[in-house]
């Protein structure tokens, strides 16, 4: 204020008051701590959503149905862990690219073995998931993995796992040879209880079979064992057996949408716990699943010289109706040199089972060892044999059975598969008789036959004719004389009849001779009687009297005591 | 109303009192001068208006950034969460039947808060270099940003309008994002970078060229 300009103009102006200057002026406002303050804050809020910034990555997908950018989630367990920023078409226009910006603490679930997949409302399994996702649009999954390895690049999965990793159970895979109704999420049931459930289907390389991944959580995966069974526990399984007709179902929900059951058959050994990811054959229904022995098959050939009409692939193969294979394929080889048609069928036999069966008890046991122990069998006419097995259907099964009549027969163990003797079938056996029978018939003289026969006709026709003239003749001459014969006859018989009445009448006539000196006879024999019983009655009252005589008393009164005459 | 010799009252030694409006003469000596009626503090020329002008236009600038970058509303709905930055919500608005209101939002939210700033800079430049130019429009300029100043509130007002009202929990509720905050800093400190600045600094250089007295 040094150079204050002219201030004495305005001298009716008061002049300002002065207070003594407190410090020297700071060169720089306090008033910058303003920007100070919003420097720092602005900073720590920057560094705040820089360090909030998780990782970028990016998934394919093969539609970008139901993903919007900037408002689609990823999500693990429910938990928003980043959202997707933009979908865009890949290069080659056949997926979709997602990129997303996840939250930080998701760094450790980015890894190789990561997995995503949108989360739609779908109805599978007889489950509905992701209902919420109606309302709110759907979502990205994840199912984290376990590798180390980091990853930002990702393959979506076209289908949302059944399973996600963190639920504790194994994995076990089933070969099938088709794959029925199952699907993604077809329920897994153990002893009707659901256990778990498929997770995975493919068509295996050859394309002959299907391998069908399933998850069995965990308290009861330990359930599965080297000697489980699985079958399919789809619909109703209906058969009709010696004990009336048996229905075999699972739950109502594996009737409806299909199933798979396991069930470990009641063994003598203690089954081992299964391997994760062993491999065990899916049966078509609980009877095929309980029916076959676990263990290696044993392959042999049976070559028919019949019709094998009837037998399929798959058909049983039975010792005395229990059950020990079944035909594997049935072939066909010609014979050039006899133009015979011969039928090779291959079958599998648990071999295992036949020994068990064969060589307990027995009189005379056979040898343990399986080679020999079938020469033996042979030997005494174990031969194969096409059986009928269903006359409706006319499917027919092998059967082994002994034949003592057999022919003989032996092994030839060089040959792999080996083949096992046959004898023709049932039938075939009624057909070779017949032949028989119609060969003999063949060699009977029928033509001689036939002309002897002839001749007997012609015999006999004359003697027929003789006979025809005999008759005649004993009408003309024999009837007359025969009648006269018999009117002489009646006349006698007639002079008989009066004969016999006058008889009747001395005889039988009330006034008779006879009758009447019949009467007093009687009347006689009568009066005899009484005296006897007087005697008996005397004699009975006196004993004595035999020997003494009849004494002088009073005779016994006449008149029976009334007892006596009651019992009469 | 052109004068050859503008005079402007601190040019006459003279003081006027901000509290009571007394005019008084400047006082010789060293220290600070003191209204002889009100005992206010008298400054011939506001005190550090230029660097206090600059610090909080600088602030604001600051403050303006996130106030941009970081959601102003937070939209939660049973399925989902969605947070909206000043502009999210302008190009939400922007369609055909309500393409005004996003006008107006960005107008109001965008446009102003940095015309402001940048006229404030511009001001305070040009003072600082002393220009003589166009003089009476920078004044006009300065009063536009006085005037505009407390509208900026606009948004600040909507986002605590619709916090308050839409609170359906649990169908629907808002909530006021981190980015509000600063927008109410920015419209703030302009306001007080404004109310800093001391517009007769742009007459100051013109009267040293041209009001000098002979």
């Amino acid at each position: 204020m040094a150079n204050l300009p002219d201030t004495n103009g305005f001298p009716d102006i008061p002049e300002a008051a002065r207070s003594s200057p407190k410090r020297g002026r700071l060169r720089l406002s306090v008033v910058w701590i303003i920007p100070i303050v919003a420097a720092v804050i602005g900073g720590w809020i920057a560094v705040q959503k820089y360090l909030s910034q998780g990782p970028t990555i990016t998934i394919s997908f093969g539609t970008a149905e139901g993903l919007e950018s900037g408002t689609t989630k990823i999500k693990s367990n429910g938990v928003d862990i980043g959202t997707v920023s933009t979908v865009r078409l890949s290069e080659d226009r056949r997926s979709v690219i997602v990129t997303a910006k996840m939250a930080p603490e998701s760094q450790g679930m980015l890894v190789e073995d990561t997995q995503f997949y949108v989360v739609r409302a779908r109805i599978s399994g007889g489950t509905v998931s992701g209902l919420s996702t109606l309302l709110s649009g759907s979502y990205i999954g994840i199912d984290v993995g376990k590798s180390k390895q980091k990853r930002r690049a990702f393959i979506g999965l076209a289908v949302p796992p059944v399973v996600t990793g963190n639920v504790p159970g194994r994995f076990f895979l089933l070969k099938a040879d088709n794959l029925g109704s199952l699907d993604y999420g077809t329920p897994l049931f153990f002893r009707r209880i659901q256990v778990g459930q498929v997770v995975a289907y493919e068509l295996d390389q050859d394309g002959r079979s299907i391998t069908v991944k399933v998850f069995i959580n965990a308290p009861y995966d330990q359930y599965v064992t080297t000697a489980t069974r699985f079958w399919q526990a789809s619909g109703i399984d209906v058969s009709l057996t010696a004990n009336g007709v048996s229905i075999h179902t699972e739950s109502l929900v594996s009737i409806l949408i299909g199933g798979i059951a396991f069930e470990t058959p009641a063994t003598s050994s203690v089954p081992t716990p299964a391997e994760p990811n062993a491999v065990f054959t899916l049966f078509d229904n609980w009877g095929n699943a309980m029916k076959l022995p676990q263990g290696e098959p044993h392959t042999y050939v049976l070559v028919f010289r019949q019709s094998v009409r009837g037998l399929v692939p798959g058909a049983p193969v039975e010792i005395s109706g229990i059950h020990i294979g079944e035909v594997v394929s049935v072939g066909m080889d010609f014979d050039l040199k006899t133009y015979g048609v011969s039928i090779p069928v291959t079958v599998k036999v648990y071999r295992h089972l036949v020994s068990e069966k064969l060589t307990k008890g027995g009189p005379d046991a056979l040898p343990t060892d399986s080679k020999a122990m079938i020469d033996k069998l042979v030997e005494l006419g174990f031969r194969a044999q096409l059986r009928t097995g269903n006359y409706l259907t006319g499917a027919l099964f092998i059967a082994f059975d002994l034949f003592p009549n057999a022919p003989k027969a032996t092994i030839d163990w060089s040959q792999e598969p080996v083949e096992l003797p046959t004898v023709p079938g049932e039938l075939q056996g009624i057909e070779q008789s017949l032949t028989n029978i119609v060969q003999k018939l063949d060699k009977l003289p029928l033509e001689a036959i036939a002309n002897d026969l002839r001749k007997s006709l012609v015999a006999l026709h004359q003697t027929l004719t003789d006979a025809s003239k005999l008759v005649k003749r004993v009408d003309a001459d024999l009837a007359p004389e025969a009648k006269a014969a018999l009117a002489e006859a009646r006349r006698t018989l007639e002079a008989a009849e009066r004969t016999f009445s006058s008889t009747n009448k001395v005889i039988l006539g009330p006034n008779a001779p006879v009758q009447q000196e019949l009467r007093d006879a009687l009347q006689g024999v009568s009066e005899a009687a009484r005296a006897i019983k007087d005697l008996m009655d005397y004699l009975e009252r006196n004993p004595g009297a035999l020997l003494g005589g009849k004494r002088s008393t009073p005779p016994p009164t006449p008149q029976v005591s009334p007892a006596k005459n009651g019992g009469k | 109303m052109m004068s050859a010799a503008w005079r402007s009252a601190a040019h006459l030694g003279l003081l006027s009192c901000e509290g009571c409006g007394l005019l008084s003469r400047a006082a010789e000596g060293a220290g600070e001068t003191h209204c002889p009626r009100c005992d206010a503090k008298l400054h011939l020329r506001k005190p550090n208006s230029i660097q206090r002008t600059w610090a909080f236009v600088i602030a604001a600038a600051i403050c303006y950034i996130p106030a941009n970058l970081l959601p102003v509303m937070t939209t939660i709905t049973p399925f989902s969460k969605s947070e909206d930055t000043i502009m999210e919500g302008v190009v939400l608005l922007w369609s055909p039947s309500s393409w005004p209101l996003s006008v107006v939002v960005f107008i109001a939210s965008v446009t102003i808060p940095l015309a402001k700033l940048l006229a404030l800079s511009y001001l305070l430049t040009t003072v600082q270099r002393g220009s003589i130019k166009s003089t009476r429009e920078r004044t006009r300029l300065y009063r536009i940003v006085e005037f505009v100043g407390r509208w900026s509130m606009l948004d600040v007002f909507v986002d605590t309008f619709v916090v308050a009202l839409v609170q359906l929990q649990p169908l629907m509720s808002v909530e006021p994002g981190p980015g509000v905050v600063f927008f109410a800093a920015v419209v703030v400190l302009t306001m007080i970078a404004a109310d800093s600045f001391d517009p007769r600094l742009i007459w100051d250089q013109d009267e040293v060229n041209h009001g000098q007295p002979s």
